[in-house]
């Protein structure tokens, strides 16, 4: 990434620290939503 | 066919599930495509160099922290006048990701202004009505899990909404209606003077329809999430009374 130059650390930081925060919204979402479905199907519904 | 039909829980699952495949994918094609083009193939800018392909995570996150408010503010008064639930689960549902958003253009902002500004932080106009947005959005948040009646929790939350939306709308127009600080002014407007050069506008434009997209997305499988919870809640209520 030397392409970067000498704000290379700041903006890979700054997409490393984006990714992580959506990506775990993403997951913690898509996580939820299987369990709250599981429970309603494991009562019938 | 009227739109408040789908104040209907079995009516906006049935409709959410059918149109949310065809939203994640929008949200997948239009981020992946504005960032790549984004980050691989524009030019550094004369003045911040590349540091410059910040602006494709900092502008759409910031424009969705605050519009995701503003979304949030009219299921509130949805709420609040015409006692839909499905618009105050909605509400909730839009919380966390206006939060996670309002976190990535605070941490993108900090990270880009300490090579541009020479400071991570300024007590700046937008800054701090920022900031304030962030904490009105943790209390939001909060004041759902708090408390256990959840039509009480609605009416409460809402009302919240209202107030925070004086700090959703300085968070927009600080910038304006302060002209002083170190944040310039919006590099999205109408005004096309005001605008960033066309090389950057595209991806960045492209970008942003993405990430309304993905906002979108999150909503609907939030939303459905918090039906079923509602549902679950409904069910070991009447299972505790039996």
């Amino acid at each position: 990434m030397s392409w970067l130059g000498k704000y290379a650390f700041d903006i890979l930081l700054a997409y490393g620290l984006t990714a992580l925060l959506i990506g775990g919204l993403i997951l913690q979402s898509v996580l939820a939503a299987r369990a709250a479905r599981r429970q309603l199907e494991e009562r019938g519904e | 066919m009227s739109i408040w039909e789908y104040a209907n829980p079995r009516r906006f699952m049935a409709a959410s599930g059918a149109v949310q495949p065809y939203v994640w994918g929008l949200a997948i094609l239009l981020c992946a495509t504005g960032l790549i083009w984004g980050f691989f193939f524009t030019p550094e800018d004369f003045r911040m160099g590349h540091s410059v392909k910040i602006i494709y995570i900092h502008v759409p996150s910031a424009f969705l922290a605050i519009n995701a408010w503003f979304m949030m503010l009219v299921a509130s008064l949805i709420w609040l006048i015409r006692r839909h639930h499905v618009s105050a689960l909605a509400a909730r549902a839009a919380a966390p990701i206006g939060l996670i958003m309002t976190a990535v253009a605070l941490i993108t902002g900090a990270i880009w202004g300490k090579p541009m500004w020479g400071t991570y932080w300024e007590w700046d106009p937008r800054l701090t009505s920022f900031l304030i947005l962030f904490l009105f959005y943790l209390g939001y948040v909060a004041l759902w899990s708090a408390i256990e009646q959840q039509d009480q929790a609605a009416d409460l939350t809402s009302i919240l909404c209202l107030v925070g939306t004086v700090f959703a709308v300085l968070s927009r127009y600080a910038a304006q209606f302060w002209n002083q600080g170190l944040h310039q002014g919006a590099s999205l407007s109408l005004d096309a003077e005001e605008n960033v050069a066309d090389v950057f506008w595209i991806p960045l434009v492209i970008t942003l329809a993405g990430f309304v997209f993905l906002f979108v997305a999150l909503v609907l499988l939030r939303t459905r999430t918090e039906i079923r919870r509602r549902r679950l809640h409904a069910i070991s209520l009447k299972e505790r009374l039996a």
